[in-house]
């Protein structure tokens, strides 16, 4: 999957990986793609929750990793509209 | 000319009269419904929260709906009275105030690192163990949320009333809190899509 920017998250928590992000995409043009790694668990739903009611992001793909060692990593893809 | 095609003309002229003032109509209409769209979609677009209380636990929830729904784009306002103003102080100043003032402001946390929480705070242990809860699961402190918040546009209200009533000012507040009444909240409140009380 193609993206212009990552965002490593990892290690934070609600409602962080939402905010940070925000403030990613606030930097970059419309239609880039923000790669964003989370360790957040409720961040699933929760970039699922902000897709649905901000018109201004799409979100293309989430799938989950596994770390080095072993602790599952959730990935996101958001498109800034 | 013939008075017959003389009418028919007439009756044309009569008919197209009509279509104007038919066509005027609809786009008298549609202004209005326009409007009336543009103030249900700005509606939507505002989140008003109330901080009554100036407990930690309670604080942090009312912090952490704020940055979200700043996030998601909306308009957010957030107005602080009474024990709320607590999280938004960010020093304690006791000269020139009347000594019930003075005691009250002696009695407060002087900011949101001071705050207590709502249940077992036995003398602030509770407070200090929950912050330290917090900070091993990696969730941003109330300090941290405050400046996130300001970060994303969070507009800060404090209650005229409740500042005045506690002796509270301006320069005990962080910085670029407005004051307003109930009237200011109200104006926000009632052009929301949702108000919180905490």
């Amino acid at each position: 999957m193609n993206y212009d920017v990552m965002l490593d998250v990892r290690g934070l928590n609600c409602p962080m990986p939402i905010v940070k992000t925000k403030q990613e995409l606030n930097k970059v043009e419309s239609g880039k793609i923000l790669k964003v790694l989370t360790t957040d668990k409720g961040s699933i739903k929760d970039f699922q929750g902000w897709a649905n009611t901000d018109k201004t992001i799409e979100l293309i793909k989430q799938e989950t990793e596994k770390d080095e060692n072993g602790k599952e990593i959730y990935v996101h893809y958001v498109k800034k509209k | 000319m013939n008075s017959q095609s003389l009418n028919q003309d007439l009756k044309n002229v009569d008919q197209l009269e009509n279509y104007k003032i038919e066509i005027e109509n609809l786009k008298k209409r549609i202004s209005y419904l326009e409007e009336q769209l543009a103030d249900i979609l700005e509606k939507k677009n505002k989140v008003g929260i109330v901080v009554f209380s100036g407990d930690l636990d309670r604080v942090l929830a009312a912090l952490i709906i704020a940055t979200g729904a700043a996030t998601f784009g909306k308009e957010v306002s957030v107005f602080f009275t009474f024990w709320g103003l607590n999280a938004i102080k960010v020093k304690k100043k006791l000269s020139n105030k009347k000594w019930h003032q003075r005691l009250f402001a002696f009695l407060n946390p002087a900011s949101a690192s001071n705050l207590p929480v709502s249940k077992m705070n036995f003398f602030g242990l509770g407070s200090k163990m929950l912050k330290m809860m917090m900070k091993e699961k990696n969730v941003s402190s109330l300090e941290d949320l405050i400046k996130m918040a300001k970060e994303l546009g969070v507009k800060f209200i404090a209650c005229e009333m409740s500042k005045d009533v506690l002796g509270i000012e301006d320069e005990e507040l962080i910085e670029g809190t407005e004051s307003g009444g109930v009237a200011y909240f109200l104006s926000h409140s009632l052009n929301s899509s949702m108000t919180i009380f905490i």
